[in-house]
């Protein structure tokens, strides 16, 4: 039954673009696609809750032409825990899309709305497909839907080219794919998924799965180093679109990362702490970049590599568990990162949907031409904050609950075991406050540059804020409350898509429950008490201040400031950036104003992409240049080329 | 229960009396008789009589900040212990939480700052922020030597190891801790060597340029906040080296307060020797202290 209607769900979404091809541009407000992307989010949201059930989780089968096996889906509760974000952001962003991307303004309409439900019904195919080939046709198609949605505005030359490096990269992923398939169908003799046989794990084929996976599906997460094509393809998407990317596309690569693991029953220690390692690295250079960038949507494609980064060390932390058997660990990690990846869906995408709202404001992405943008902009502002204050990881919101999980199963390693303490949990807890320190500086930049002060460049250039923009994000917003006041609302939903992922055999005693692990309940009720307490001083002190005197900002007494005055988002950052040069390298050039009675000049300063601009780009510069010398033989003039087949056939005359 | 009484009467009354004890140590060091000790509370109650004016620039934004100035650290007193060997609220996990109260204050302190508008105060928000970057791995190296002293996640117990085993079995990494913390208790409260609370004029400024535009009762409710955050903060520190395990509450009680106002002596010494940083230098005592704390780690994973 569930998984019958997550299939139906896809069907209405690939189907929901279709009335756009017959009909009109309407003016802004709900169109029929995004009732029907809603009609497969309610659908799906059913079938997604039902899979919890036990009875309810039967497979569909049904045998087709294809080589390799029958069409297999089955919707279990790893799966189900990823559909959930994906039907909520997909209809969230359809709404918001309607408002954002008006149909009179952008002749791109139709294939944005066609595209976005193929998109969604191939995302919900790869988590619900259970044979690797049927995997594989949906991950293709998802990658060519993504790429049509991020070259929407292909007359852009940067949206261009970030489509077209996605392009490559999606496929290098796929390349990767093709020999993790073959080496499963070589191991198990099918494609269906199921358990790898043991011993497979420490044998050659067994480590070349596992580090396949890693690189193919690292490269879709965006885990660091292969993160390259994320920040510039999220920025060039409609934003409703990246929300829909970056809450949701993404997490297939951590959807991937989960599942492979399972298939193996004895895992080594080594490939925990591999993925542990890759998620520090990915967790605190993912926020060190999103710091150097001015571009708001840049900056928040950052920070899914950032929070891909935390995620990883969840899965790496869960991994060591299943490879030492420490249930602790293994409900503890596996739990953190996989709320997380739910966490990550509802603020990411809110945050995208913000700046949405921001940009269709303000016209641009550039955040030094912001500010001051909560007075036009009241309700998506308040939401832009709460997705800020998540992501950042602070309570009471849900940023917070993911985190703390993951803090609970680290110090776990390093303090309960008498023997000796774990290194790698004592290196994870201080990057893990260090990521989070750094995530609250970047996002008191995000919000404060782009919505507090004053406007910096021209001021906005539509003031009006349309329900039908900010009820998606208030949506959202409410449900980052509600897992962070109430976690116990989440966890039975985690418990059991935590025993898949732990794959725990029947020999073992039982996975304890996340409740019993953590102690939620006193953590909900301070946490409750918190923002009460917060809530009602707050009134209290805006009630204090509504007769108050208003008069302008004191600037130390400087006769004349100016909004131009006002500190810039490069200023801001200007501190960490510099803590991080080593790995930023931020383009600053030299300071001209040396002499006195100096000329005007333009200072620009910026933080490229490291792995993309320092390292790939070079490389395959001078392998272009390689390959050129090889054109020498080429020149169009046919008498040369019948030249050369003469040749060749005048030498194997003689060889032969 | 009457230890719960106990403890929010302390937390309420006692932290602005650290202040002026901070004053009158670096009064004796000028030669100069100094305010009384409790001239914070006579400032506080002045700045509460006091009208507001607020900034035609400012949001809702900039009422957040003096609110949750105050709001964060007494919902951070009730998760450590002060004389009693249990703080009002306790359970496991819950140094997260105590760290994590402090980063929402930072976060809205910060956006407030940038709520006015002003260089001045957008120049401070990024300093706090950037060097609180720093001195949040040192914090949570300290809660890991605790933690793994105790074997435990709550921060009673936690801070009741140090006098029951931890000094004899992992001296060294206490010691280490304990420099790291103090450092970081003084960049946390912007005392000099970091920041100087008594000039809000110099560029140099970090904590007190951002609260520039606060007036009357918001800006009393920042500096009585402030005062919450070094009380609360201190008594990490405190409870580590003043033991206060005896069986009597009320020994254990004088123990603390006096140890808590021995530390506000101390800072007020500090102040008095020591010369404010140059702003460049500020990150490098920072990843000092964190080294150090880093160091007791170390020492303790065999």
């Amino acid at each position: 039954m569930s998984t019958s209607l997550v299939l139906a769900a896809a069907v209405l979404a690939a189907l929901s673009g279709l009335p756009s091809l017959a009909r009109r541009p309407r003016p802004a407000g709900p169109s029929p696609e995004s009732w029907l992307m809603a009609a497969a989010a309610l659908v799906g949201l059913t079938g997604a809750a039902l899979a919890f059930l036990p009875g309810q989780r039967g497979a569909v089968e049904v045998p087709w032409g294809i080589a390799g096996g029958p069409f297999l889906a089955s919707v279990d509760p790893l799966s189900a825990l990823f559909l959930g974000p994906l039907f909520v952001v997909s209809a969230a962003g359809a709404f918001f899309g309607d408002v954002y991307w008006a149909e009179s303004l952008h002749p791109s309409w139709r294939r944005l709305r066609v595209f976005y439900g193929i998109l969604t019904a191939s995302l919900v195919l790869v988590f619900a497909a259970r044979n690797l080939l049927l995997f594989l046709g949906a991950w293709e198609v998802m990658a060519l839907a993504a790429f049509f949605l991020i070259s929407t505005e292909w007359n852009d030359g940067k949206a261009r080219r970030a489509g077209l490096l996605y392009l490559v990269t999606t496929h290098v992923g796929t390349l990767c794919l093709f020999g993790l398939l073959a080496l499963i169908y070589g191991a198990t003799g099918s494609f269906v998924l199921g358990p790898l046989p043991a011993g497979l794990a420490a044998s050659g084929t067994g480590k070349a799965i596992f580090w396949l996976a890693v690189a193919a599906f690292g490269l879709k997460a965006g885990l660091m180093p292969l993160h390259f094509w994320l920040p510039g393809a999220h920025a060039a998407a409609p934003s409703h679109v990246s929300a829909l990317m970056s809450g949701v596309l993404i997490k297939t690569g951590i959807y991937g990362l989960v599942r492979i693991q399972s298939l193996f029953p004895d895992p080594p220690v080594a490939w925990g702490e591999g993925i542990l390692v890759l998620g520090v690295v990915s967790g605190v250079l993912g926020v060190a970049f999103a710091l150097g960038q001015h571009d708001l949507k840049r900056l928040l494609a950052y920070h899914s590599v950032e929070n891909i980064g935390i995620i990883a060390i969840g899965l790496g932390l869960g991994l060591v568990g299943r490879s030492t058997g420490n249930p602790a660990w293994m409900v503890l990690g596996f739990g953190g990162g996989l709320l997380h990846v739910v966490n990550h869906g509802l603020f990411k995408s809110l945050l995208f949907l913000g700046s949405g709202a921001v940009v269709r404001a303000s016209g641009t992405r550039e955040m030094d031409r912001m500010g001051g943008l909560l007075r036009v902009l009241p309700v998506s502002g308040a939401c832009f904050a709460v997705g800020a204050v998540a992501i950042s990881g602070l309570p009471p919101l849900n940023g917070f609950v993911s985190e703390w999980f993951l803090y609970l199963g680290l110090l776990d390693g390093v303090g309960k075991r008498a023997a000796s303490a774990w290194p790698w949990g004592a290196l994870a807890v201080p990057a893990l406050a260090l990521i989070g320190s750094l995530a609250l500086a970047c996002f008191v930049k995000a919000f404060g540059i782009v919505f507090l002060g004053e406007p910096r460049g021209a001021g906005p250039r539509v003031t009006d804020e349309p329900a039908w923009m900010w009820a998606p994000m208030a949506a959202l917003a409410a449900l980052c409350f509600a897992i962070g006041l109430a976690p116990m609302l989440v966890t039975p939903f985690l418990d059991p898509a935590i025993a898949v992922a732990a794959a725990a055999p029947a020999a073992r005693p039982a996975l304890p429950r996340l409740a019993a692990v953590a102690s939620l309940r006193p953590l909900s009720i301070f946490l409750v008490g918190l923002a009460v307490v917060l809530a009602s001083s707050l009134l209290a002190v805006r009630r204090l201040a509504r007769g108050a005197k208003r008069d302008g900002t004191w600037s130390c007494g400087y006769a004349a400031p100016g909004p131009t005055m006002q500190y810039t988002s490069s200023s801001f950052a200007d501190w960490t950036v510099g803590l991080f040069r080593w790995a930023l390298l931020p383009v600053t050039p030299a300071n001209r104003l040396e002499r006195p009675f100096a000329k005007p000049f333009r200072f620009a300063s910026h933080v490229d992409d490291a792995v993309l601009h320092r390292l790939l780009i070079p490389v395959f510069r001078a392998g272009a240049e390689l390959a050129a010398l090889g054109r020498r033989v080429q020149h169009g003039q046919i008498q040369l080329y019948l030249f050369y087949v003469a040749l060749t056939i005048v030498v194997l005359l003689f060889q032969v | 229960m009457l230890e719960t009484v106990l403890h929010l009467v302390v937390v309420l009354t006692v932290p602005p009396l650290l202040l002026g004890v901070i004053g009158r140590t670096k009064a004796a060091f000028a030669g100069r008789t100094g305010a009384p000790v409790l001239q914070p509370w006579y400032d506080l109650l002045r700045l509460f009589r006091k009208e507001m004016v607020l900034s035609t620039t400012t949001t809702w934004v900039f009422l957040v900040g003096p609110v949750l100035a105050v709001v964060a650290p007494l919902a951070a007193s009730l998760l450590v212990p002060f004389g009693g060997s249990r703080a009002p609220v306790s359970f496991s996990g819950d140094l997260v939480l105590f760290a994590y109260l402090f980063a929402l204050s930072r976060f809205f302190t910060a956006a407030a700052a940038l709520d006015t508008g002003s260089a001045f105060e957008g120049m401070g928000a990024a300093r706090e922020v950037s060097f609180a970057c720093l001195a949040e791995p040192a914090l949570f190296f300290g809660l890991l030597v605790l933690g793994r002293i105790s074997g435990t996640l709550s921060l009673s117990s936690m801070l009741s190891a140090p006098w029951t085993t931890g000094w004899i079995t992992a001296g060294a990494s206490l010691v280490l801790v304990v420099a790291g913390w103090f450092v970081v208790l003084l960049a946390e409260n912007s005392r000099i060597p970091f920041d100087d609370p008594n000039t809000h004029l110099e560029l140099t400024m970090i904590h007190e340029v951002m609260v520039l535009d606060h007036s009357g009762p918001a800006l009393g409710l920042i500096l009585y906040g402030s005062s919450l955050k070094l009380f609360v903060l201190g008594t990490l520190l405190i409870r580590t080296v003043v033991p206060c395990g005896a069986s009597s509450p009320l020994v254990n009680w004088v123990a603390f307060l006096s140890g808590m106002f021995l530390l506000a002596v101390v800072v007020g010494v500090v102040e008095s020797v020591i010369a404010r940083l140059r702003m460049i230098r500020i990150p490098q005592l920072l990843v000092t202290a964190c080294l150090l704390s880093a160091f007791g780690m170390i020492l303790l994973i065999r």
